[in-house]
């Protein structure tokens, strides 16, 4: 059985995938699932805590928090995986190329890589979204950059492994090109360890895009993101606390899914080994 | 061991060469004019020149970074455009609060992560290893801001044990650690606690065993001591990463600091400040990767042996 | 007289895998005897078995029961067994390459023996680590216990590891395959070494290897083992002589005449089975000459055979 299914049958891992499940599926359907116009102010209501018209109460303007919560899912979610998205790709690519062409290619991106490595995310996102300027846009631009060293790293250091195995020199022996064995041999091995460092980094990229939002950095109003919901309840939180608790409780748990999921996926994969690289 | 340090420091200058190449440049392309700022609305263009002339901004970009680099070199940041004070002052007033908490903060991380990777280690697989590690993955998942709006809900507004925001005393310093610091426990507590279960595997222990030595005794002295020298590393390496924490803790809690004048100056597009303070930050990490490679030595002979 | 060490019709399993079946061993004072077997035959289980360090490997004893100077080592407390270990066994590992703790200091990590079981100050634990680093001929031991492990050879480590295996004053020292690892020229040293300090303080020796060149050199006694199981067990000269089990006489014909190559197993065909497939009636019954339908139904009893003891249903008979 393949392994994402495996994964859903250790407990923690079915648990998880069906938070995410959940999560993803509110994401998508929101324009369906959710009672409420996200925007759609009441200002009468304003600062009413959980009741059975609005389950988890509502905002500053009388908006339903439940509703801005299912469409700020959609808005994180899309950009965090995008973000994670952009960044595996060119990850790769620049991973692959350091390690198969090796020489000054290799030396420069090793560098340039351990550089940005131990700089911290929220510092090299902060500054890219000050450049690139606020919004959506710049958000994901700026998340996949900060993530960049990860997967290039990665990326190059299953290469680097692979390339030495005895099918690797057997392919060559027998004549293929650089590209085929690329291609064919190295990345599809490469992959499985790269996409699951990259299901954990999504993970932490809904944290990153959540505290740019708390910035007032990322998604602008009137759209709702996890992170803009609680950087307009930083506001609040003495008088209102619930507006900042729950987008807060809906990352939290959305991250702790992930990770149990993507461990539950390395257990199932057998691929702690290779993943040691990358703490 | 000396000549590999001295060689080891020396190799930070191309380093340090090449991030503020990167640090003066980016903050180039950064949109929005600070002379923007300074000039009252309706100024003539010659006012403004003048003000460009004033700091240095007339001129091409490897001049202004060659005059910046040798300025630094002599200790010189520059005049902050918007606060109109030497930026030396500013980072000079900054530094001291960030480099306490994150101190504070490392420590925690430290003294806390190693402990509960330790009990988690020796308890492996039972309900207090899974409650431990749950409840430390729980503990770094949740974005740093809102953790510490949430102690400071709980712990200042409701119970009134902690004041809400400011750097006075060492009570204003114990919630924004606890907030930076529960996200690097999360991380020291689960490297501990693999490289402890990895260790216990090695071929050694098994003779320590047979040696007759108690197992805490084994577990502590010799199993610890290995698990620890990559959790030394690791740490060594993200110092920036904890001063990373701080930036955003620092905004929460309106404490004065490195994060908070970086926040500020990025929005007032302040650039020597803004500069001084990635700087700044550059350089915490470089030294922790130095500090990194040092730590590893101390603990490691072969690490030793491989340098000499 | 009560055996030093004495595994009466020991099991062992590790999870659910049953690996030893009933494995009976005796070793007594001042006796070296000779564990002989393929890898995976489980010679190195019932080493662990012998000094209660199964749980470390996640097995168990499933059956039987393992006795030290008469004492039922499952009956024993944990502190006593850890005490036995080390004061009144001494362990030497396969592998000195990686026996040594790599971040202490080749001297402490022997110290502690004495300190540990003979409540020995450091100063005077010191002076006799350095004595036993003598008695083992290593040469400036002062300096070497001041090295650190990755400073040494794996000769002088396996000494090293001699060394702490005598530094409690055990009464048994139990060996495992210690020269595998080493040169061809070192592994007659350690050999020679190790079995002159056991004669010498009037210790007893199990020394498991899958050389019978070695065996027939130093050791009392021998046991074969097969497969987990016991196939023949007596005195070195008799079995030498006269093998009784078709596997013993096999593992004989595979010592090279001509004393430069370490002895293989390639002289017997097949492989040892695998713990999950194991053949029904004899296990080596695939391997055997003289299999027959008796052999490949009905597991073969041990029984007394000369000064020792055979499993097998046609011990003796040449084929």
């Amino acid at each position: 059985m393949i392994a994402p299914v495996r994964a859903l049958q250790r407990p923690q891992g079915g648990l998880a995938g069906l938070w995410l499940a959940l999560v993803i599926a509110a994401a998508l359907l929101a324009p369906i699932l959710s009672p409420y116009a996200f925007d759609a102010q009441d200002l009468p209501n304003a600062y009413r805590p959980a009741s059975a018209a609005h389950w988890l109460g509502t905002d500053e303007f009388g908006r339903d928090l439940l509703t801005r919560l299912v469409w700020g899912a959609r808005t994180s979610l899309s950009v965090a995986a995008t973000a994670i998205a952009i960044s595996v790709f060119c990850g790769m690519v620049l991973g692959a190329a350091a390690a198969w062409f090796g020489g000054w290619l290799d030396r420069a991106v090793t560098v340039v890589v351990d550089l940005t490595w131990s700089f911290p995310e929220i510092l090299i996102a902060l500054i890219l979204v000050a450049i690139i300027g606020p919004g959506t846009l710049g958000t994901m631009i700026a998340i996949s950059v900060a993530y960049l060293a990860q997967f290039t790293r990665l990326t190059r250091a299953q290469i680097l492994t692979l390339k030495g195995e005895t099918f690797i020199e057997a392919a060559r022996s027998l004549g293929a090109s650089n590209g085929h064995i690329l291609f064919r041999h190295l990345l599809p091995n490469a992959l499985a360890p790269v996409l699951v460092s990259a299901m954990l980094a999504t993970g932490d990229a809904i944290i990153l895009e959540a505290t740019l939002g708390f910035f007032g950095l990322g998604a602008q109003p009137p759209v709702p993101s996890w992170g803009g919901m609680m950087s307009a309840g930083s506001a609040l939180v003495f008088k209102a606390p619930w507006i900042i608790i729950y987008p807060g409780l809906a990352v939290a748990i959305t991250v702790v899914a992930i990770n149990l999921y993507g461990d539950a996926l390395i257990a199932a994969l057998d691929i702690r080994q290779k993943l040691r690289r990358s703490p | 061991m000396l000549s590999w340090l001295i060689r080891r420091v020396l190799m930070l200058v191309p380093v340090f060469l090449a991030v503020s190449v990167v640090i003066f440049s980016i903050l180039h392309f950064i949109p929005g004019d600070p002379i923007d700022n300074l000039l009252k609305p309706g100024s003539s263009p010659t006012a403004r020149a003048e003000m460009e002339v004033r700091y240095g901004l007339d001129r091409p970009l490897p001049v202004q970074y060659g005059i910046w680099l040798s300025k630094v070199a002599q200790g010189d940041l520059g005049t902050a455009i918007v606060a109109r004070r030497p930026v030396v002052d500013l980072i000079a007033q900054a530094l001291p609060h960030s480099l306490r908490l994150g101190g504070f903060a490392l420590l925690f991380s430290t003294v806390v992560g190693v402990g509960l990777g330790v009990i988690a280690a020796l308890n492996r697989d039972r309900w207090i290893d899974r409650a431990i590690m749950g409840g430390v993955l729980a503990g770094s998942t949740m974005p740093s801001f809102w953790l510490g709006l949430i102690l400071m809900l709980v712990f200042s507004v409701q119970l009134g044990w902690f004041p809400v925001s400011g750097a006075r005393g060492w009570q204003s310093l114990v919630l924004p650690v606890l907030t930076i610091g529960l996200g690097g426990t999360a991380l020291v507590a689960r490297i501990t606690r693999v490289s402890m279960i990895e260790a216990s595997a090695r071929d050694f222990v098994m003779l320590l065993h047979a040696k007759g030595l108690s197992p805490l005794r084994i577990q502590l002295r010799h199993v610890l001591r290995h698990a620890l020298i990559p959790v030394v590393t690791i740490l060594a390496l993200r110092i920036g990463w904890i001063l990373g924490g701080a930036v955003t803790v620092e905004v929460v809690f309106a404490r004065p600091g490195l994060g908070t004048l970086l926040i500020k100056s990025l929005s007032q597009h302040d650039y020597p400040v803004v500069q001084a303070c990635l700087l700044m930050l550059a350089m915490a990490v470089m030294l922790g990767t130095l500090l990194g490679d040092i730590l590893q030595a101390a603990m490691d002979p072969r690490v030793r042996a491989a340098l000499a | 007289m009560t055996a030093l060490l004495d595994l009466a019709s020991v099991s062992v399993s590790i999870g659910s895998a049953p690996l030893l079946d009933s494995i009976s061993l005796r070793v007594d004072r001042g006796q070296i005897v000779g564990l002989v077997g393929e890898s995976g035959s489980g010679k190195s289980l019932t080493a662990m078995a012998a000094m209660g360090l199964l749980p470390l490997i996640g097995g168990r004893v499933t059956g039987g029961n393992v006795r030290f100077d008469g004492q039922d080592m499952a009956l024993m407390t944990d502190t006593q067994r850890r005490v036995l270990r080390g004061r009144r066994i001494g362990f030497v590992t396969q592998n000195p390459m990686t026996a040594l703790d790599p971040v202490q200091r080749i001297g402490e990590q022997v110290d502690v023996v004495s300190r540990l079981h003979l409540g020995l100050p450091q100063a005077a634990a010191r002076v006799r680590t350095l004595d036993l680093l003598t008695q083992l001929r290593i040469p400036d031991a002062a300096s070497v216990a001041e090295a650190w492990p990755h400073q040494l050879s794996g000769g002088m480590k396996q000494r090293i590891v001699i060394a702490m295996a005598l530094a409690g004053e055990p009464d048994l020292i139990i060996a495992d395959e210690p020269t595998t690892a080493l040169d061809v020229t070192v592994q007659a040293q350690i050999i020679q070494i190790l079995g002159a300090l056991v004669r010498d303080r009037g210790l007893a020796l199990l020394l498991i290897t899958h050389d019978m060149g070695v065996v027939a050199q130093v050791c009392d006694r021998v046991a074969v083992l097969y497969a987990g199981r016991l196939a023949e067990e007596g005195p070195v000269s008799d079995i030498f002589a006269a093998p009784a089990h078709p596997y013993t006489s096999a593992l004989i014909g595979c010592i090279p005449q001509d004393g430069m190559a370490q002895g293989s197993l390639r002289g017997i065909p097949g492989a040892v089975p695998s713990a999950l497939a194991m053949p029904p009636g004899c296990r080596f019954h695939p391997r055997c000459e003289r299999a027959s339908d008796l052999c490949r139904t009905v597991v073969p009893a041990p029984e007394s055979c000369g000064q020792g003891t055979v499993a097998c249903h046609h011990a003796g008979v040449i084929a």
